[in-house]
């Protein structure tokens, strides 16, 4: 598997051969406070780059879910459908969104690394 | 304009609040628990809810301020015994809703608790109203306090000896650290608890004190979702200028013997609407499945007719499903009827349902 890289939006996203597996980050988790709903995209569907690919919502608000990068949705967590709890509890791990077959792997490419992200993170919440 | 600060913020701080701009006023949405644990925590224990933002409204007079509040308020101030608290509204001639409030009858006049956003407001209304012949003071230097859940009677208790001894909806005042304070057995969120109106010199060793014994700062976040599981009103959501209390199915809290007379401001829109019934009416709301319709979602019936809106919507953690509040058309208004919420452009499933959500625990008959 490879690198995670990380999203400006928040998402995060590890690749095994064309497929790619994107959640919402741990920082993502904090700033929403407690996920009580998720809607995902459609399996089969195709989605693209920076578009929204689902929408999650805390107690407080609704938010979009992006996808870092283009392809046709393959799987999608639908444990995070029937409990959003778990997007609290492993939003790193577990508790994944979506998975794409990748067309372009070379979007990849303008994804930030771990330190970078965390350091962006840092940044935007201050 | 300057965002104010309650007596508490420090506090809030101390306890990692994070904060929101309410009313003018920086108050806490959570603290580190979160809403959903802060909401669960006041349904099972006890939650401190800092409220200081409110206006406390004391009007003192003789027995002409009753006959000039019952020329104002839809209510039987009369017959209202000392210490005995009402909910109730302060409306224009067409009996829009300037605010909600609760009113308590004091030894020597009254003492109202105004929202925070419409206090100032409702101050320059009443004194308009009232003129100068009774003393009306907006009392800044003194913080409310709500302490709810079950276990706050004991907890409360143990701090002010014999508030257990009140019923709901009554108060009195108390001596605690060399000081009086008014306790109220009332609250927001459906339990059982009270409201607490103490000197903002004393508030911060209080609300500690109530810490030490167990209870614990909730946000305004929780104290959202515990009221409107009860059902509750909330003002600029759920009621406005351009709503009546016939409309937010309020009736209930206009005195029976106030109606056949009127002579109150709103009145003849009152009496009008409650032999005719109004044309949109409040009504509870639950979406299929975990679908969450906030304020401003459009209601449609199953011909695509729009038949109303959504005025507060969110998750109810201890009814553990979406809830909302909203106006609709009468004719839609009857328990169980099917109506679409569009959200996000698709239009889902959902059903008119009785209120509260969850079951008030309120305590009736102490003594």
């Amino acid at each position: 598997m490879s690198e995670v890289k990380f999203s400006k939006e928040h998402e995060w996203i590890t690749l095994e051969g064309d497929v790619a597996t994107i959640g919402i980050t741990k920082h993502a988790t904090e700033m929403l406070g407690d996920i009580v709903f998720a809607e995902l995209p459609e399996k089969g569907s195709n989605v693209e780059k920076d578009g929204t690919a689902g929408v999650v919502e805390s107690t407080k608000a609704a938010s979009d879910v992006y996808t870092p990068v283009s392809g046709e949705v393959v799987d999608t967590n639908q444990a995070i459908v029937d409990d959003p709890s778990k997007i609290n509890e492993d939003p790193e791990g577990s508790a994944w969104f979506f998975k794409l077959k990748m067309k372009d792997h070379s979007e990849m490419e303008s994804l930030m690394n771990k330190e970078e992200y965390d350091k962006f993170a840092k940044e935007s919440a201050s | 304009m300057e965002i104010k600060k309650t007596s508490l913020n420090k506090l809030h701080q101390s306890n990692n609040a994070k904060f929101v701009e309410f009313a003018g006023y920086e108050m806490p949405i959570q603290y580190s628990m979160g809403i959903i644990e802060e909401h669960k925590f006041t349904r099972s224990h006890s939650g401190i809810f800092d409220v200081s933002h409110m206006g406390q409204l004391f009007i003192y007079g003789d027995e002409s301020l009753t006959d000039e509040l019952e020329k104002i308020f839809p209510l039987d101030l009369k017959n209202l015994k000392q210490n005995c608290s009402k909910y109730s509204f302060l409306m224009n001639e067409d009996a829009g809703i300037y605010d909600d409030l609760i009113i308590t009858k004091l030894e020597q006049g009254y003492l109202i608790i105004l929202n925070a956003a419409c206090k100032d407001k409702d101050f320059e209304i009443l004194s308009n109203l009232l003129g100068s012949k009774f003393k009306m003071n907006l009392d800044n230097n003194r913080s409310l306090i709500a302490i709810q859940g079950p276990k706050s009677v004991e907890i409360l208790n143990s701090i002010i000896n014999g508030v257990d001894q009140l019923n709901f909806m009554t108060g009195n005042w108390f001596d605690s650290d060399n000081q009086k304070l008014f306790a109220t057995r009332s609250g927001y969120t459906g339990e059982d608890g009270f409201e607490i109106s103490i000197s903002n010199e004393k508030v911060e060793k209080f609300v500690e004190n109530l810490i030490k014994k167990g209870a614990q700062l909730i946000g305004l976040g929780a104290r959202d979702t515990l009221r409107l599981e009860a059902g509750l009103c909330l003002y600029g959501h759920e009621l406005d200028i351009n709503k009546t209390p016939v409309e937010a199915n309020l009736r209930w809290a206009i005195s029976k013997s106030r109606l056949s007379n009127g002579g109150f401001i709103g009145s003849k829109k009152i009496m009008n609407q409650m032999q005719d019934g109004a044309s949109q009416i409040r009504v509870g709301i639950k979406p299929e499945g975990r679908l969450i319709a906030r304020e401003k979602t459009k209601i449609f019936d199953d011909a695509d007719t729009q038949i109303g809106e959504i005025t507060s919507g969110t998750f109810g953690p201890s009814v553990n499903g979406p809830i909302a509040m909203g106006y609709v058309d009468k004719e839609f208004s009857k328990i169980d009827t099917k109506i679409l919420l569009e959200v996000r452009g698709k239009k889902h499933p959902a059903n008119v349902c009785s209120l509260p959500f969850y079951k008030k625990n309120y305590v009736k008959g102490v003594n």
